[in-house]
This record gives C-alpha cells, sequence and structure tokens, in this order.
C-alpha cells in the first residue's frame, strides 16, 4: 500500500518537474527580449540596449518553481476539495441576506465615520482633516463616481444583453455639456443636470437607431466606433470643446443656490459654521451618493415594469422575444437612451466635481473598466457591480497610498506604474476564475408560483 | 491624377499592414466567436521585439545588410510573438471557452491592458525611435510619383506572406481542419480534429501576421511606443468587420479599403478627422451591409 503510495508520488513529481521545466523554458522565450533587455534613449537621443539577466532568471524561475508547486499540490487539493464539497450547500447567513441594507448604512455614515475617525489622529501621518478629507474625496466620490457608471451601463448589458463597449461617450457628453452650458449661458448645476441627462439620451437614442439591427459583437464594434468617434470630435473640435486643453474653470455645484464660496453669501457663513473645504467635498459625496441610489433604484423599478421585462427577455432570446410580440426596436432604444442618460448625469456631476474636463478623462480604457465592472461584478446584480467597482477603483487608488512599498523594493519604486498592469491582470484571474462574476445569478424577475432555478443550457446569456 | 495616385500607393501600404493585422482578428473570430481585443497589443509587442532584436543586432554584430537585418527581425518577431499568443490563449482564453459569450471578451479587454501596461513597465514609457532602415525610393518616369523602397517592402512582403497564408489554410492538413473547426467545432473534434491544438494555432498565426505587420509598422515609422496597439488594432478590426468578418480575402480587402480610405480622407479632407472618417465608413457599411463586403449572411437559427 505504502509502496503503490510512494510510486504514485513519485510519478506525481516527475510530471511536475517536467511541467515546472516547460514552463520555465516557455517563460525563456516569452520574456528573453522584452525583459532581459531594456531600451532606453541616450543622450543623442539613440536607443541603446541595457542587460538585465538577473531580472530574466527572476521570471523564468517564478514561472518553473510556480508551475512546479501548482502541478505537484493538485492531487492533494482535489482530494481536500471532495472533502469540502460535502460540507457546502447551506442557507446564505443572516448577514449576506441584509448586505444591501448594512452597506446603504455604511455608505451614508462613511463621510462622517472617516472624519470623526481619522480627525482624532491629529498630527499623525495618516490623520487630520485634510487627510480624511483625501478619503472622502479619491475613495468615496470617485468609487460612487464609477458605481453610478456601472449600474448605468448595467441597464444596457446586463438588463438588455446588448454589449456596449462605448460607454464612456454618453459619460462625455454629459460632462461636455454641463461644462459648455454653464460657461456660455451661465446655467446652474440642478438645471444642467436633468439637461445633460436629456442630452446624454438623445444621443443614445441617435446613435442607438442604426445600429439596431447588429446583433451582438458587431454592435460591440459600432458602439466602440461611436465612443472614439465622440472623442476624436472632442479633440478636434478645437473651437468649441478647446481640443486636448480641455475646459477648465467650470462652475461648482450649489446646494440648491448656496455657493459654497468663503464669502458672506456662502454655505458656511449661511449656517454659521467656519469656514472649510470640508462641507462641499462632503456635500459632493451625498450628492454622488443619492444620483446612484437613484440609478439603483430606477433600475430596480423599472425592472418590475414592462419594459424591464421586455429587456431581459431581449436578453435571453432576440428571436423568441419578437415573436411574443415585443417592438425589439423601442426595446433596445429605450435601453440605449435610459443607460445613456445616467451616464450624461455622472458626466455632468464629473464635470462640476473636476472643475476640468478634456478628451483625456473619456479613452476607450474607461468604457472597458465600466464594462468590466460590470462584468465582474455579475451582470444584473447591482451590489455585485457595486462591490466590484469599489473593489477595482478602490484597489487601484489604494496603490497609490502604498509608500512602504518604496521602503521594500528601493526609492525608485512607483506603484503607479504598476497600477494599470495589476488591474489587467485581475480582470484576466478573476474572469477564469469566477466566469460570471462575483454575484453573477440570473434570478428570474417574473415566476410562477416560485422560483425555480433555470438551467444555463436554456439562456443565451448576452446574446443581443 | 498624379496626388490621387501617390496617395492610393500611400494608402495600400498602410491597408497591407491594416490587412495583416485583420487575418488575426478575422481567423479568431471565424473560429471561436471571440473578438481577441489583445490582438491590437500583440502587433506592438511584436514590433517591440523587432525593435529590441534590431539593436541587439546593431549592438553585439555591428553592421548587418539590411535585407538580413529585417528578415531576421522579422523571424525572431514571429516565433516569440506566435509563444506568446499561444500562451496568453492558453492562459487566458482556454479556460472559458464553453462559458458565456462575454467572459473572453472581458480576459481579452484585460489582456490588452495588461499587456500593454507591461510593455510600458519594462521597456519605459516613452517613444522608442530607431534609424531608417530602408532609405530612398523610386520615381515613375514621367511623373512626380515615388514609391520608397520601404513601401515596396511592404507591399512585396505582404504578399508575399498571404500567399504562403492561402496555401497553409486551403492546401495543408491544418487549414483544412481549422476550416473545418470554423463549420462546426463539435463535428471536426468527433471526425478526430485535436480542436484545440487547431484553435492554439490559429492564435499563432495570427500573431505571427500580425508580428510581421508589427516589423513593418515599425521599419515605415521608425518608432514604436507601447500605446501605438490600440488604433491599429482598432482600425485592423474595422477591417475585417467591413471585409466580412470570418472570412480572410474579406480581411485583405477591409485592410486595403481602411487604408485607402485613412490616405484619400486626409490628402482631400483633414488629416485630424481621418480616424473619424474610417470608423464612420465602419458604422455606415454595418447598417447596410450587415455582414461586410465579403462575409456571409449570418443564418438565423430559431
Amino acid at each position: 500500500m505504502a509502496d503503490v503510495q510512494n510510486t504514485e508520488r513519485d510519478s506525481v513529481f516527475a510530471k511536475a518537474l517536467k511541467e515546472g521545466i516547460i514552463s520555465g523554458a516557455i517563460a525563456l522565450g516569452l520574456f528573453c527580449l522584452i525583459v532581459g533587455f531594456r531600451t532606453e534613449q541616450n543622450i543623442r537621443n539613440e536607443l541603446i540596449l541595457t542587460q538585465r539577466w538577473g531580472l530574466l532568471a527572476i521570471f523564468v524561475l517564478v514561472a518553473a518553481v510556480g508551475r512546479f508547486l501548482v502541478t505537484y499540490t493538485a492531487p492533494m487539493r482535489a482530494e481536500r476539495k471532495k472533502l469540502h464539497k460535502v460540507a457546502e450547500a447551506r442557507e446564505p447567513s443572516a448577514f449576506r441576506k441584509s448586505f444591501p441594507k448594512i452597506g446603504l448604512g455604511l455608505l451614508f455614515l462613511y463621510p462622517a465615520l472617516v472624519v470623526l475617525i481619522l480627525s482624532a489622529y491629529q498630527g499623525s501621518m495618516m490623520g487630520g482633516l485634510q487627510a480624511s478629507l483625501k478619503y472622502v474625496d479619491n475613495f468615496g466620490i470617485q468609487i460612487l463616481i464609477y458605481v453610478m457608471l456601472a449600474w448605468g451601463l448595467n441597464i444596457v448589458v446586463g438588463l438588455a444583453g446588448l454589449l456596449d463597449l462605448g460607454y464612456v461617450a454618453f459619460y462625455a457628453v454629459g460632462a461636455y455639456s454641463y461644462a459648455l452650458l454653464s460657461a456660455h449661458f451661465g446655467l446652474s448645476f440642478w438645471l444642467l443636470l436633468p439637461m445633460a441627462g436629456i442630452f446624454a439620451a438623445t444621443w443614445g437614442i441617435i446613435l442607438g437607431f442604426p445600429v439596431l439591427r447588429l446583433r451582438g459583437d458587431y454592435l460591440a464594434i459600432v458602439t466602440l466606433a461611436f465612443g472614439e468617434i465622440i472623442r476624436l470630435v472632442l479633440i478636434n473640435w478645437t473651437a468649441v470643446t478647446k481640443g486636448t486643453f480641455g475646459i477648465s474653470g467650470i462652475a461648482k455645484a450649489t446646494l440648491f443656490g448656496i455657493p459654497f464660496t468663503p464669502g458672506p453669501t456662502g454655505f458656511a457663513a449661511m449656517f454659521g459654521l467656519p469656514n472649510s473645504g470640508v462641507y462641499y467635498k462632503i456635500f459632493l459625496y451625498y450628492l454622488i451618493l443619492c444620483l446612484a441610489l437613484l440609478t439603483a433604484w430606477v433600475t430596480i423599478r423599472l425592472r418590475r415594469m414592462p419594459v424591464g421585462r421586455a429587456w431581459e427577455a431581449l436578453r435571453e432570446d432576440e428571436i423568441a422575444c419578437r415573436s411574443l410580440g415585443i417592438n425589439t426596436t423601442t426595446t433596445k432604444l429605450t435601453a440605449f437612451a435610459t443607460g445613456a442618460m445616467f451616464g450624461g448625469f455622472a458626466g455632468s456631476f464629473f464635470a462640476a466635481r473636476q472643475g476640468f474636463v478634456s478628451p483625456e478623462s473619456f479613452v476607450f480604457l474607461e468604457s472597458a473598466i465600466i464594462l468590466a465592472m460590470v462584468v465582474l461584478g455579475g451582470m444584473g446584480s447591482l451590489v455585485g457591480i457595486a462591490i466590484a467597482a469599489a473593489v477595482m477603483i478602490g484597489g487601484t487608488e489604494l496603490l497609490r497610498e502604498l509608500e512602504f512599498l518604496k521602503l521594500i523594493f528601493g526609492p525608485d519604486f512607483t506603484p503607479e506604474l504598476y497600477r494599470m498592469l495589476l488591474f489587467g491582470l485581475a480582470m484576466i484571474v478573476v474572469m477564469v476564475w469566477k466566469p460570471r462574476g462575483f454575484a453573477g445569478s440570473r434570478e428570474p424577475s417574473a415566476f410562477l408560483h416560485e422560483r425555480k432555478m433555470i438551467s444555463g443550457e436554456f439562456t443565451k446569456e448576452g446574446h443581443g | 491624377m498624379e496626388y490621387f495616385i501617390q496617395q492610393s500607393i500611400n494608402g495600400l501600404t498602410l491597408g497591407s499592414i491594416y490587412g495583416l493585422i485583420a487575418i488575426g482578428y478575422t481567423m479568431v473570430y471565424g473560429i471561436i466567436g471571440m473578438i481577441n481585443f489583445a490582438h491590437g497589443d500583440i502587433f506592438m509587442l511584436g514590433a517591440f521585439m523587432a525593435m529590441i532584436v534590431f539593436l541587439a543586432l546593431t549592438t553585439f554584430i555591428g553592421g548587418v545588410p539590411v535585407v538580413l537585418a529585417l528578415l531576421l527581425m522579422m523571424l525572431v518577431a514571429m516565433l516569440l510573438t506566435g509563444l506568446w499568443s499561444w500562451t496568453i490563449e492558453r492562459l487566458a482564453y482556454r479556460p472559458l471557452r464553453g462559458s458565456f459569450r462575454l467572459a473572453p471578451l472581458i480576459t481579452a479587454i484585460g489582456m490588452s491592458i495588461a499587456l500593454s501596461n507591461f510593455v510600458q513597465v519594462t521597456q519605459g514609457p516613452r517613444n522608442k525611435p530607431i534609424p531608417p532602415l530602408v532609405n530612398g525610393g523610386i520615381t515613375i518616369y514621367g511623373t512626380n510619383i515615388t514609391i520608397a523602397y520601404k513601401q515596396m517592402v511592404i507591399i512585396i512582403v505582404t504578399a508575399i506572406l498571404l500567399a504562403a497564408f492561402w496555401y497553409l489554410v486551403n492546401k495543408t492538413t491544418l487549414g483544412r481542419a481549422q476550416r473545418s473547426c470554423e463549420q462546426d467545432r463539435k463535428m471536426a473534434a468527433l471526425l478526430g480534429i485535436d480542436v484545440d491544438k487547431t484553435i492554439s494555432m490559429t492564435f499563432v498565426m495570427g500573431a505571427m501576421l500580425a508580428a510581421v505587420a508589427g516589423t513593418l509598422y515599425l521599419m515605415f515609422y521608425g518608432v514604436i511606443s507601447f500605446t501605438d496597439g490600440f488604433v491599429p488594432g482598432v482600425k485592423a478590426f474595422t477591417a475585417a468587420v467591413l471585409g466580412g468578418i470570418g472570412s480572410l480575402p474579406g480581411a485583405v480587402v477591409g485592410g486595403l479599403l481602411i487604408g485607402l480610405i485613412e490616405a484619400l480622407w486626409s490628402a482631400y479632407f483633414s488629416i485630424d478627422y481621418k480616424d473619424v472618417a474610417a470608423f464612420s465608413i465602419l458604422a455606415i457599411v454595418l447598417i447596410f451591409l450587415p455582414s461586410g463586403i465579403l462575409g456571409r449572411p449570418e443564418v438565423e437559427k430559431v
């Protein structure tokens, strides 16, 4: 018996060794040029090569040893998994059930908590009011903008199943309509917010109309093309948009007419508070929180309305949907317009918060990031999407803060450089590991008597 | 007229590069129905490989004849980029085969972000200029039309590669396996074709053509940067869709058309809006001719 186990062990070891060596060889081939050499300009602007064989060796070793360990431990992990499987399948805990409520409460308390906790550490590196503002601004507001965008795109991709790779165009339309209209006509934020939404929705319909006949990937590529066209027009139409310089000095948002300025009519003076920039940040936080929640609320309500049902039917099967008498044209157009409208809201908020817009903010990468949030979070699941947005944006923002890494890797180490690399790798890893996203369930919103599990074979997800 | 012909030649040169990249998109799409978003970055990676090979040749060996240098650049870039593509397919796309349709698209977008940033991290964010490899050109007798030698190199290399590629797809066992997988993957597997291997080879072949395109791009423009994958990638995909995605001659025709449109638009209208023109034409073609120029119309099965 022991002998059998030993030979098994040996064969596993031999196999792992072989795979490790092969992986090492492949890694050597992959990285020999791109990592082994570095090209740099010298003073005369000529390229020179520097050799980095040490780094290459590390890459190859990591690949070889990693592969060896994975293969070697594979049988053991399979064994353990078998044992675990029995223990699973239990009711979701109370925490999980009420997670949306707890999360919502936390979101409302977040700025107060951050300010309270970090102000207590007055004087330390992390503490102080200014430092706590950074957490409200960089983490809170930034994440919530993306949550809102992702929820808006969720209507198009998650509910209606139309793959839109140019969502950022509507974001840009919203941002530029706020920037231009407030600069030229001096209109207020509260007037321009709905207008930006309407403009974006109109663009959604204009862009949506010609592409309605297209399906699936063709639709994706045309929306990508539209996104790029809008960005290129923003860059090149310099008379209006000032091109790559962007528009700066955009008016701030006001609390229903009360500006956040230090003067006597400002917010601080009005309420007899000491002057500070804190209020505006906190106001912005609650503003975007409300906008995001509005998106969520509209999504949830729409799902129960005929149009939302029609979107979901469209996502599952377009042909069946059409044969049941649903007008696919208006269904698709409403999905496009509704998604675009929320993109426009988020865009005008972005412009008001930033005070500056330029085409740089509306590149394809942004669309890809937003789409990744929707898919990684689990299409259609609002909580999952919010978590994905928080993890992805919060994680990359956190990377900026990791000063201690400089102590490990030396003072030249800049974590920002690795931000997007890690971001891309994370997208791949999460997708391979959980292809349905973190919270990927597509519960039917309409059902007879009780919810039943539907086999995946009966549905064609994302077939648009 | 001379101006028109001159611009058309420039357009055809550019179009050949787009065509070579577009083949990679169209083959992968034809066989597994997935937009390989990272293909543009594979092209960029190929150009970087070629650049490093060129620098290594000049640093370690000194003067190498241009023809030999170009050949070596292409060969090494083809081999290594093929290996990259094989690895990417193996790690990022194969585990998701049979998953829902958006999943591989997301990993491909992630791979595209990761690849371009990997190159940025390892090679630095600046543009990489190399000295011109091929100089001079010929003027056609009695006219002002000049054809630069590097344009001739691009067109000739593309023609040779396309011929070799046509042979590979139409006359060899691998090509037959590919075509059968394209028609019906399940049936091909039942008939004893190693589908996984065929798909891997498709990725490798697409990447090799993209690497050649990268080398030619580097030779033509003399500069490459880590962001250079995206725009040619999107345009090549546009070319593939324009020609009818899944159709190999379509990819080449689409590439040439996109190149021509771009060059002529820049010549007669505005150079700033050349990309807008290319994308608008894509949208218009798709709306009126949804299956592209040479594509088969999609049959709806219920």
